[in-house]
């Protein structure tokens, strides 16, 4: 099994194989994850940090229980933005990661670009957990486990992806892997959240959601951020809704067996109708944050074979 | 002083269209003579060029020196330096500086901390509105009267059409022009690189290039109706640079520059966040470079600036958004400017006319030319000598070169100010 860098800061880039062994890895992890066994030797002595600038309950909390299943130190940094917001601190917090020895760094940040900086100033693997609207790695990974997992492969389905793709870090690492890996990808949403020559990054733009989600296979929502409205890309909840949440109406235009993902938290009636985000047989929104965790311990365990042996 | 003789060497004279081997002598700070044939007077110092070519000092149409406010950036004495090394030995100032350029009396501290440094004449441009701030106007009567050479409120657009209208108005009545940075300021605002498909990759929020555009198209129309003379500062895309054509033959008194980045690098520069790389207005892509190239072989474009903006690692070391624009580029400014001579894009005199009789031509100076009597600022470079740009090694304070890492071909081997020599030797 081979992955190619030190570090997993993007998608984009990676190969069908990369994507493929991470994947395999995290099924593995998956299914020893359902039988309630665990293997804490491999990261036993490694510490992990999970450094987080911006709010998150659902992503620390899913690589805290990937690093402390696989064995590893886990100590959580939150670092409040309104004491950080200049990256000088940025800076010194990587030389004090140094200083601690950490081995495997997860890092969220509102900046696009934030783990790369941090990347080249510590010793420590850095795994970007989402940074600003440029990529979010490991969601895009347990999305396409998850779709791998119903419908047994990712080459040729097709999957729309909709809402606020401009604003949308899932959405890029998404398109990155999926058309990597060699399926259809739709983006889905209004002109002013689509960002500028999507087109380029080898997905089709819809405006219109039905078009968008005819014959799809999966269907996988973003959560539209709400200051979003405020910023005048969208005139009101209400209306974004009508055309771009999803309802049962919409949803019939895609295909009868088609799943429904959204990597949460979900703003219920925004863009996703609740009657379709609770639907026992469609939405697998439940799942994605089971095969999260497997993710990020494929992820770990990848990334820590490259790590030197003692410090 | 001595009378200096420089010897053979290849004289490049843009305005006249000199391009043969010669002598120069400089005698009270001015070009005496120059021409084949010249022997050298009893008692004169002789500087053998070797071959090597002599042309004019450059004009530097725009930078920012750090001073007032900025002194951890740059000051006026480390600029100096980066400037006789590069060659430079006039510097147009912005006047966005901290307090800003709207008082007469920072204009004339200007000029007099650049004779201080006595190799670099300093020309101040006055705030074209109070405090750079795009409300009022500056005084520019008494501004012009302390010596300001042009009004602008430097990075800042002048974003109201109404006040610039009442600039470009107002400023006829002192023979002076505005100088616009172009850039429509609702659309770039929170903008960090050119909208396109490597900014959304990245997750960057886009600048549109139109955002150029727009506001070169409105300030013409503004030149048109008042009969104001604009100038655009850093021009970068082939929009505008097809309005300014176009402004230009109509016959309106329009007028544009460039810097080095927007001719020899694109948007690809800032690769994975290269900070160094971010500037204002953003780099483009190549399409565009590529425009900016022919506008200054076709002449659109009057002269080639530094547009020197000296950030320090604070101001860098920071998240790809949160990072300031600007790049340092006195010391790059003949180098950068001939790679594209030796690429074979633009002839030599014309790249030398756009950074010396040009600019000269437009500010009405008597330097940038050789001719007699002119003052002698020259430069003596060796057309092929080859350096690396190494961010650190840079002379002067400022170290955020864009072209960090870049290996030119054009070494800078003496500057001389009014005569006297102030770099190499």
């Amino acid at each position: 099994m081979t992955y190619p860098r030190k570090h997993l800061l993007a998608i984009e880039g990676l190969e069908p194989p990369h994507l493929a062994d991470l994947l395999d890895l995290a099924e593995s992890y998956a299914l020893l994850n359902r039988s309630g066994k665990t293997q804490r030797d491999l990261l036993k002595g490694r510490t992990l940090i999970n450094l987080f600038f911006e709010d998150s309950t659902r992503t620390r909390t899913s690589f805290e229980l990937a690093g402390k299943r696989l064995g590893a130190d886990v100590i959580n940094m939150s670092v409040s933005t309104s004491s950080v917001n200049k990256g000088e601190t940025l800076l010194d917090t990587a030389s004090t990661l140094n200083a601690m020895h950490c081995d495997l760094l997860v890092v969220r940040h509102g900046q696009s670009g934030a783990p790369s900086l941090l990347s080249q100033k510590v010793d420590a693997a850095v795994i970007n957990a989402g940074d600003g609207t440029h990529e979010h790695p490991t969601q895009a990974l347990l999305d396409a486990l998850t779709i791998r997992r119903h419908k047994g492969r990712l080459e040729g389905l097709v999957v729309a992806i909709c809402g606020d793709i401009a604003h949308s870090r899932v959405a890029r690492s998404n398109m990155h892997l999926l058309t990597t890996m060699g399926s259809r990808v739709r983006v889905v949403g209004p002109p002013t959240l689509i960002p500028a020559e999507s087109a380029r990054l080898g997905v089709e733009v819809f405006h219109d959601m039905k078009a968008g989600l005819a014959g799809a296979d999966v269907v996988m929502m973003l959560r539209l951020q709400r200051e979003r409205m405020s910023g005048g890309m969208v005139p009101s909840a209400r209306e974004f809704f009508r055309f771009y949440g999803l309802d049962a109406e919409k949803l019939a235009h895609a295909k009868p067996d088609s799943i429904v993902m959204h990597p949460g938290p979900m703003n219920r009636g925004v863009e996703i109708d609740s009657a379709i985000a609770d639907h026992l047989t469609r939405s697998v929104i439940g799942e994605q944050v089971e095969m999260g965790v497997a993710c990020r311990m494929a992820v770990l365990d990848m990334l820590s074979r490259q790590l030197p042996r003692n410090r | 002083m001595a009378d200096t003789l420089i010897t053979k060497a290849r004289l490049l004279d843009p305005a006249s269209g000199l391009d043969a081997p010669g002598a120069l002598l400089i005698r009270d700070g001015l070009i005496a003579d120059c021409g084949a044939g010249l022997t050298a007077p009893e008692g004169a110092t002789v500087v053998d060029a070797a071959g090597s070519c002599l042309a004019p000092g450059l004009i530097d149409l725009r930078a920012n020196l750090g001073e007032p406010g900025a002194e951890h950036r740059e000051t006026i004495a480390s600029a100096a330096q980066a400037a006789a090394a590069g060659g430079i030995t006039t510097i147009c100032v912005l006047p966005d500086t901290d307090p800003a350029l709207d008082d007469p009396a920072l204009i004339s501290f200007i000029a007099r901390r650049g004779e201080a440094t006595g190799s670099v004449t300093l020309l101040p441009y006055g705030a074209a509105t109070a405090g750079c701030a795009g409300k009022e106007l500056a005084e520019y009567g008494l501004l012009r009267e302390a010596g300001a050479i042009a009004f602008t409120d430097g990075v800042r657009a002048i974003a109201s059409a109404r006040t610039m209208r009442l600039a470009l108005s107002y400023a006829r009545a002192f023979g002076a022009f505005i100088v616009q940075h172009p850039e429509e300021p609702s659309l770039a605002a929170g903008g960090a690189a050119t909208e396109g498909e490597l900014a959304t990759r990245l997750g960057l929020p886009g600048i549109t290039p139109a955002a150029e555009a727009m506001l070169v198209a409105r300030d013409i129309a503004l030149a048109r109706i008042t009969g104001g003379h604009v100038h655009f500062a850093h021009v970068s895309t082939a929009a505008a640079l097809d309005l300014i054509r176009a402004a230009k033959a109509e016959g309106l008194a329009v007028t544009c520059d460039t810097a080095p980045p927007y001719f020899d690098l694109n948007e690809t520069a800032i690769g994975d966040y290269r900070t160094y790389a971010k500037l204002s207005p953003p780099l483009r892509t190549e399409m565009d470079r590529q425009a900016v190239v022919a506008a200054l072989v076709d002449g659109t474009i009057d002269a080639i600036a530094s547009d020197h903006q000296p950030r320090d690692a604070d101001d860098k070391r920071l998240p790809f958004a949160q990072a300031e624009a600007g790049g340092a580029g006195l010391a790059t400014l003949l180098g950068v400017t001939l790679a594209r001579v030796h690429a074979g894009d633009v002839p030599m005199l014309t790249a030398l006319g756009l950074l010396t009789a040009r600019p000269a031509t437009l500010l009405d100076l008597p330097q940038g030319r050789l001719v007699k009597g002119a003052p002698a600022d020259l430069v003596l470079f060796h057309p092929d000598r080859g350096w690396k740009v190494e961010a650190g090694k840079l002379p002067g304070k400022a170290q955020n070169s864009p072209f960090d890492g870049r290996a030119l071909e054009g070494r800078v081997l003496g500057t001389w100010k009014a005569g006297r020599r102030v770099f190499g030797g």
